[in-house]
Formats: structure tokens, sequence, C-alpha cells
């Protein structure tokens, strides 16, 4: 490493504090304007320091209030987002760690066929095909249901391409000194295809949470019903900048809900997520 | 315990490749069999379908006499030890060898009791928590080791086990493998590009060219009679010496006119090994000797022997000579090998005489 | 291998089926969507061949949008990408703290691009935005909702915003690649730091960059569609009318099938050649080593 001079280290201290302003400030003023009365976000500017409504807010919008939010509380909006998120990454998880074991690890007629079917699919994202999809969804009778919002986004090149990558380079020799050891293709899946997949499946378990977490589109397409919608979505229709009548300080609290969960499982998991997609997206 | 039998046994790989061409060798019960050749001659891929790992286009494999192609890796009752060993990386030392054991459903408490032992056989027993990337080469190579032998299998199948150690670690365990073989009693196969490692420790040595067998036997028969200039040039190091024939009018003569005396029918080859050349020599000296007038390109002292590089016969040949010694470059001389230690081959390289 | 005949087809099953009920019906629909216009009571259809795409193409309002796209698109990507690499080449500098930086900047990857725009128009809103507030107190006339350059600028934030992480994570990966000798070589050879940077590090980081050009772009394209939908709605006027905005407006707000549908088949043909051009860089990638 070439030496630095201190100044030059201490503008790069600098600029990073400052990014990390950039960054961070958009989140640090919504956890603000949470903890502060709705007469106080009205008349801007809002204070740089937290208030003194923290229970106050999180209390209503996560137990009172029933009804302002079309009827549907807090929790059950978590709920349905925590249930699509993690279908998502566990559904997906599963139904590609099986198509990538059966086109690296067997041999059979079509096999490249499937491997491109499912590897076309990276071109055909849901914003191209939006309305003969939700006609599908339509006809099989998936509107507000919570298969509705999962199954149709667990089928995608990516994570297959992924887990098709690392098998690939796990050496003939390790499968073979399996089989002589008499394991079947279930127990050489188990026993020693999962374990060693374990980082593998961690990261992209973080990428497809957050993923799953995120949507809009799709959970604005396939939900009517304001019980099934996702708590982005419900946020997204208790803000209206023209009406006065937008309880603000519930929308901040509903907005930091919407943003912690996801923000904790990448802190928490940063190890693997970091790991995860540099090494899958190239 | 088994006797295993190939008989014109082929491989075609789906792209056409014809890795095999048809081989037949039958192993005895106990023995040990090395199968050695240049990279690419299908020695794996032999070995591959006798452990079932490859389907057999033609011929069969029959262990103790009964044909197994149809049967899988599991059934064969063979164990395995792979060049990269193949080791399960996330099992400890001590699960590595049992997972066999366990897929086969035998008793923990046998189980158990077949992992320590054979792990104190390899000396092994403080390894056993391990994981296969906390082990040295040597000592991976000894849990594959291990893995294979804890299985008590029928056959044991080699697929160059040692090639990733050094020379020194190699020697070694060439030594142990040769005596853990004959103690226990397994047939086995080894597959090998090594020829040192073929010539030590084959009961019954196949050498291999292109996928076919050139020639099998005892180790020091084919030294002694290879059946073709492959295998002269193959088996042995440094190589047998073979200069090519041309005819001339006093009878068959080397490249440099030298002319050689009694050349049976046939012969397009002349081969002789560096060890049995000479340059030092008697007044005595058989009439029916090669004599070649040889000019020194390159000495190579290598402590208990010299080697001495030659421009001769039209070629270049190596002579052996014991200890240090006073030739040096530049220095013509000449190069005795008695008849009885001349070998001879035809125009397509089959021994004649 | 396995030698098993049935049971990769089994494994293949699943995401085949959901492929084909989800992925390509829909796709073969579209496309055939794409070819048909029905009358202005939807109760007859009429093969019409390419009609639609040259209805849409000759489109003022789908040009439009076309051109929204492609700004929104590149500043996008511009501001993302320079941004975070100055953060990365930066925190390459330092060696205390470099991991907490790192937790500290990824947090946006986790927001939805929607909050991301929700956050950002609270920010800015002109009636109780803060820094709306400060804006107007410096004298700009600040109202997104009615300007729609302004619109475009606080969109162009937010997504920009929320990809720092994603592409800061990319640079610094393709930083630290960048092997220590070469750099050590030229300072050698007397080029200073910021030449360094230009001549050895920035040409070394191209593949990296082109990457993440590719994959902003894409970004920009379709999963800002929760910002723009929450944000602007495509307005003021049509200013912000992003390609995706315009097919999910036109084909379920307005309901006119053909149009959206040939406005679905043009965004394919986008993202078949994008994906193309990714692809084609991840092969040289692999001979480059
Ligand atoms: N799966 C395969 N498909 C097609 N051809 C193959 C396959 N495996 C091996 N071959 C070809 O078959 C021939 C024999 O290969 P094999 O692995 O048996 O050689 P080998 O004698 O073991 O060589 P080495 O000493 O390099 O290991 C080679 O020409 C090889 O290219
Ligand atoms: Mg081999």
């Amino acid at each position: 490493m070439i030496g630095q001079s201190p100044l030059r280290i201490f503008i790069a201290h600098a600029m990073l504090l400052l990014g990390i302003v950039v960054v961070a400030f958009p989140i640090y003023y919504t956890f603000v304007a949470s903890t502060q009365t709705l007469q106080t976000i009205l008349k801007p500017p809002l204070p740089m320091l937290p208030g003194d409504q923290f229970w106050n807010n999180y209390g209503e919008a996560l137990f009172g209030g029933v009804g302002r939010m079309g009827g549907v509380s807090v929790g059950r909006l978590l709920l349905n987002t925590t249930i699509m998120a993690l279908g998502i990454a566990v559904g997906k998880i599963f139904i590609s760690i099986l198509s990538a074991y059966a086109i690296v690890f067997f041999r059979f007629p079509m096999r490249m066929v499937f491997f491109w079917l499912i590897f076309i699919t990276l071109m055909l994202p849901v914003e191209v095909r939006i309305l003969p999809t939700y006609k599908v969804m339509v006809e099989l009778g998936l509107i507000d249901t919570y298969a509705g919002l999962i199954i149709p986004l667990i089928a995608s090149a990516t994570a297959t391409l992924l887990f098709r990558q690392f098998f690939m380079t796990i050496p003939g020799e390790l499968l073979e000194a399996a089989r002589v050891d008499g394991a079947g293709p279930w127990r050489f899946f188990f026993d020693i295809l999962l374990p060693l997949s374990r980082t593998n499946i961690a990261a992209l378990f973080v990428i497809l949470f957050i993923y799953g977490w995120t949507q809009y589109l799709w959970p604005l397409l396939v939900t009517n019903s304001n019980d099934m919608n996702t708590i982005v979505i419900a946020l997204r229709k208790m803000v209206s900048f023209a009406d006065a009548d937008t309880q603000w300080h519930l929308v901040m609290v509903t907005a930091m809900l919407a943003i912690v969960p996801p923000i904790l499982v990448v802190v928490v998991m940063q190890r693997w997520f970091v790991r995860g997609l540099v090494e899958s997206e190239k | 315990m088994a006797t295993v039998d190939l008989n014109e046994v082929k491989k075609v790989y789906p792209g056409g490749v014809e890795a095999v061409k048809g081989v037949s060798i039958a192993i005895p019960d106990k023995a040990l069999c090395v199968l050695v050749g240049p990279s690419g001659c299908g020695k794996s891929t032999l070995l591959r379908m006798i452990a079932g790992l490859e389907t057999i286009s033609a011929g069969t494999v029959a262990f103790d006499g009964k044909v197994v192609n149809t049967i899988g890796p599991t059934e064969r009752d063979i164990a395995m030890v792979f060049q990269n060993y193949a080791l399960y990386p996330h099992m400890k030392v001590y699960d590595n060898m049992a997972y066999g054991l366990r897929n086969r459903g035998t008793p923990r408490d046998e189980i158990d009791r077949r992992v320590r032992s054979t792990a104190e056989m390899l000396e092994l027993s403080g390894l056993l928590d391990r994981r296969p990337r906390e082990l040295s080469g040597g000592q991976r190579q000894r849990v594959a080791m291990g893995r294979a032998v804890v299985r008590d299998p029928k056959v044991f199948l080699f697929d160059e086990p040692l090639s990733n150690l050094d020379a020194k670690l190699r020697g070694q365990m060439r030594v142990e493998i040769k005596n853990l073989q004959r103690s226990l009693g397994v047939t086995s196969v080894y597959v090998t590009h090594d020829q040192l490692e073929a010539m030590t420790l084959a009961d019954v040595l196949v050498v291999m060219n292109g996928g076919l067998v050139e020639q099998s036997g005892a180790a020091l028969d084919i030294y002694e009679r290879p059946a073709s200039t492959f295998v002269a040039s193959f088996i042995g190091a440094p190589p047998m010496n073979l200069l090519p024939l041309v005819g001339g009018q006093a009878g068959p003569a080397l490249g440099d006119g030298t002319t050689v005396g009694l050349a049976p029918a046939g012969a397009a080859t002349i081969g002789f090994r560096p060890e049995d050349a000479d340059i030092e020599f008697g007044t005595d000296l058989p009439s029916d000797a090669l004599v070649l007038p040889a000019s020194v390109e390159a000495v190579e002292p290598v402590g208990a022997e010299s080697f001495l590089h030659c421009q001769a016969g039209g070629g270049r040949i190596v002579v052996r000579v014991a200890g240090r010694t006073r030739v040096s470059v530049g220095d013509r001389l000449r190069v005795v090998c008695v008849a009885a230690k001349l070998h001879w081959f035809d125009q397509a390289g089959r021994r004649v005489g | 291998m396995f030698p098993n005949k049935i049971l990769p087809y089994l494994l293949v099953a699943p995401q085949l089926a959901i492929t084909l009920a989800f992925f390509y019906w829909p796709a073969g629909q579209a496309l055939y969507q794409s070819m048909l216009r029905q009358d202005p009571f939807g109760l007859k259809s009429k093969f019409v061949w390419f009609a639609n795409f040259r209805k849409v193409l000759a489109d003022p309002a789908y040009l439009n949008s076309l051109k929204v796209t492609v700004v929104f698109s590149l500043s996008t990507a511009i501001v993302a990408m320079g941004v975070a690499l100055l953060l990365a080449v930066m925190a390459e500098k330092v060696v205390r703290g470099r991991g907490l930086y790192r937790t500290l900047l990824i947090w946006p990857y986790a927001v939805a691009p929607a909050i991301a725009g929700m956050l950002w128009l609270f920010l800015f809103n002109p009636s109780i935005g803060s820094l709306a507030y400060l804006l107007r107190s410096l004298g700009i006339a600040w109202d997104p909702l009615l300007n729609g350059t302004q619109a475009m600028i606080l969109l162009v934030s937010a997504a920009a915003w929320k990809q720092i992480s994603y592409n800061f994570l990319f640079f610094v990966a393709g930083l630290q690649a960048v092997p220590k000798t070469l750099i050590e070589a030229a300072a050698i050879d007397g080029a200073g730091e910021t030449k360094r940077f230009w001549t050895i590090v920035f040409p070394l980081l191209a593949p990296t960059t082109f990457f993440l050009l590719v994959v902003n772009t894409v970004y920009a394209l379709f999963d800002t569609f929760g910002i723009v939908h929450a944000v602007t709605g495509g307005g003021p006027g049509k200013s912000t009318e992003t390609l995706v905005y315009k097919v999910y407006n036109d084909g379920f707000v307005n309901l006119i099938l053909g149009d959206s549908a040939a406005q679905s088949v043009i965004l394919m043909v986008i993202v078949i050649a994008l994906t193309a051009i990714q692809f084609r860089y991840v092969e040289r990638r692999v001979h480059y080593g």
C-alpha cells in the first residue's frame, strides 16, 4: 500500500461521512417525523431531534386506530409482507435449487432445452407482460391470495443460474465418491450438496427476502382487498399530499415499520449478503 | 476377496470418442493390478467402468466370475481413492470415513469400531475431529485411503492417488499402500502414469496406449522383454535407447554407418537400456557385442550414478555409468552393449527375436 | 452423473410449470394481443398485424415517454454510479472504520423504491417538506408537483439514492480486485495519485462500470415503477411518464389493450437487447479470466 498523506485520509473520512449523511438522512428524518405530533409535522421545518411522541405514535399505529387504514391493522400488513417476502425467498430457493440440481447432475434428453427455457425468463420481467399475467391470475382465482402474491414471482432464472454456477464448481469426483459410498441422488442432495450450498443459500435468502419485501407493481395488481395489501402498497394508499386529512405521524411510523425489517436483515446478514450479491451477479 | 475379469471392454463416449477400444485383463484374487500409460490413453475410463461410474459400451466386467455390467457402484462393493481425494469438505474425518458405512446401514457401534481401528492403522487417530481443509496433503491422502479401507470392500480402485503429493511423500505412501494392500489382501486396480510407481507396486502390470493394452504381465518381465517400442520407451527411466536401422550393402547398419552384427529378420529398430551399455570395458569383448563410436554432449552426475548423453549411431543415446565419471563434454568414446541385452523391433514397432 | 431417467424431470417440473404458466403463456398472449385491435365497446377484436406498433411509435405521447425514460434512466445511472464510485474510492483509502462505513452505506438497498420515493417526496413536498422549506427560504421556487423538471429531479434523486448502496458494493469489490503491484509500479513510474486513478485504476474498473451501467439502466427502466407511481403518477402533465408507467396506465387505467400490449412487446425487445449486451460482456469476462 502506498502511503497516504494525513490530509488526504482526512478528506476521505469527510467525504464518507458526507455520503453517510446523504444516505441515512431520509431515513433518519422519517424516524424523527415518526416521533412528532401531526401538528409539528405540518409546520416545517421539522426539528432535527426525535420528539416525545414515540410511544404514542407507534402504539397508535400498531394497536389502536383500526379503520383508518382501510380497516387493516399495521400488524396485518406486516404479516402479509413477511409472508410474501419469506414465501418468495424460500420458494425461489426451493424450486431453483431443484432445477439446477437436475441440470447439473443428471444427463437427460431435453436438458438444454429446459435450461434455455429457464434462462430466457431473465428477459421477461413482470413489467413487460403485465396484462396477460394479470388475466392468468384472474382465471386461476389467485387475486387476493398469498399464493397469487408469491407463486408467479418464484420462478426466476437468476437463482437457478447462481446455483448452477455453484454446482458446476463442485468436483465430479465428489459425486463419484458419494456414489461409491452408497449415496443415491437424494442422499447426495441432502448429505453433501445442501450443506455445501449453505452460504450460497444464506446469501440468496437475504437478496430474495429484500426482493420480496420491496415488490410494488405485482402486489398492486393482484390485491384488491385491503387486508391483502403489503405494507408498501398500504403506505402508498395512506399518503395523499393533496389531502389535508393525511395522518402524517402515523404514515411516518408505518414507513419506519416498512423500512426497518429489511434493513435489519441486510445489516445482520451483511457478510453473506455482500458476498452473495457481488458473486452472484458477476 | 474377488477376482476381476475384463473381457473385450469398450467405451464410446456420447460425443463419439472411443476411449477404450477392447481391453481384456484377468486379475487374480488379492493381486494388485496397475494400469499405466500416457495421458488420455483411457486408464481412468477403464477404472471407472470397473467402478460402475461409467456405462460399459461393449464387453463384460466380472467380479468372481459374475458379470456386473448393469450393477451400480454401490452394489458392486468397491471402494475408490481419487486423485483429488474427493473428501466431503463439510464433514469431519470421522464422518468422511463413516459415511459409506452409514449409507449401508451398518450398526453404529460397528461403524465406530471400524473407523477407530482403521484410523489407528493409518495413524489418523489424532485427526478424526478435523475437517479436510485443516489437513495437509499427505494427511488428506491418508483419509482418502482410510475411507476406502474402512469399508472392507471386495475391490479397491485407485486413480492416481499419489499424484498430488511431493516426491518424497509419494515414495513413502507407495510403500505404505503396497503393505496395506498385501496385508488386507484386497484385489486392487491402480491407475498411474508414473512408471516407477507402476513397476514397484504391480503384481500385474498393464501398459495401455490409445485405448488398447500394449502389454501386460509381471513388471520385471515387461521391463526385460518389452513387447513394443512404445513399452520400451515408456517403462524404465531414463527410457531405452532406440536407434533406427537402415539397410546397407553389408547388412543392416545404423544411421551413422555403423554395422550391426546379427540382426533378426525384419528388425527395423535396435534398442538397449542405458544401464546395459558401458564405456569402460576389458579386452575380452564378445565378438557379437554392439560397439558404437559416440561423442559426449552432456554429463549429468546425480551422485550414485551419472548419465552420459551422447550422439551415436545416428541418434541420441543415454548411457548410465556408476558413481562419478571422468568423462566430460566433447569426449569421444565407444559405447558397448552385449548381444544378450539388445532388443529388436520391426517396422511396426513390435518386438522381434 | 446420476443415471436416473425420470427423477430429473420431476426436479425441473415445478420451475418449468410456473415458468410456462406465468412467463411464456402471458408473454405469448402479449405478443398476440399486440396485433389485435378492439372496437370501442370492447366487443370484437380484429387482427391488425403491426398496426398497433405503428400507431404507438407514431404517438407523440409515446415518444415523449420514451424521451422521459431515456433522460430518467441515464441521469439515475450516472448519479448513482458517480456517487458510489466516489465513495468507494474514498473507502479504499481509509483503513480504520471501513467496515462501519460499509454497514452505514448499505441501508438504502433494503428500502423499497416506492418508499424511497415517498421519503424523498416527504422531504421535498412543497407544503410540509423541510428541505422544500429550506429551498424556498433560499429563494428557489420549488414545487415538484407543478414543475415537470423539478419532478424529474426529485425522481432521479430518489431512484439514484436507493441504488447507491448496490453500486458502492460492486465498486469496492472492483477496486479490491485491482492488483496493488500495478499501482505501486505506476507510483514508481512517477504517476501522482490522481493520474494513477485515471490511467490505471479506472480503466481496470471498466468491466465493473459497464456491468453496473447495464444493471442500473435495467433498474431505472423497470424497478422504479414504484417510485413514479407513488411520487408523481407520471405528472405533472406527462413529464415523468416512463415507458413502464405508460404500459400500466394504458393497460390498467385507460384499458387500451392493443396499445398496451404493443408497448409491452417493445419493452421486451429492449430487455432482450440489454440482457444480450450483459451476457456478451459476461462472456468476455470469462475470456479474460
Ligand atoms: N466424459 C467424457 N466425454 C468424452 N470424452 C471423454 C470423457 N472422459 C474422457 N474422455 C476422453 O477419453 C479419453 C480417455 O480419457 P481418460 O480420462 O480415461 O484418460 P487417462 O488415461 O485417465 O488420462 P490421464 O492420465 O490424463 O488421467 C481421452 O481422450 C478423453 O478426452
Ligand atoms: Mg485419468
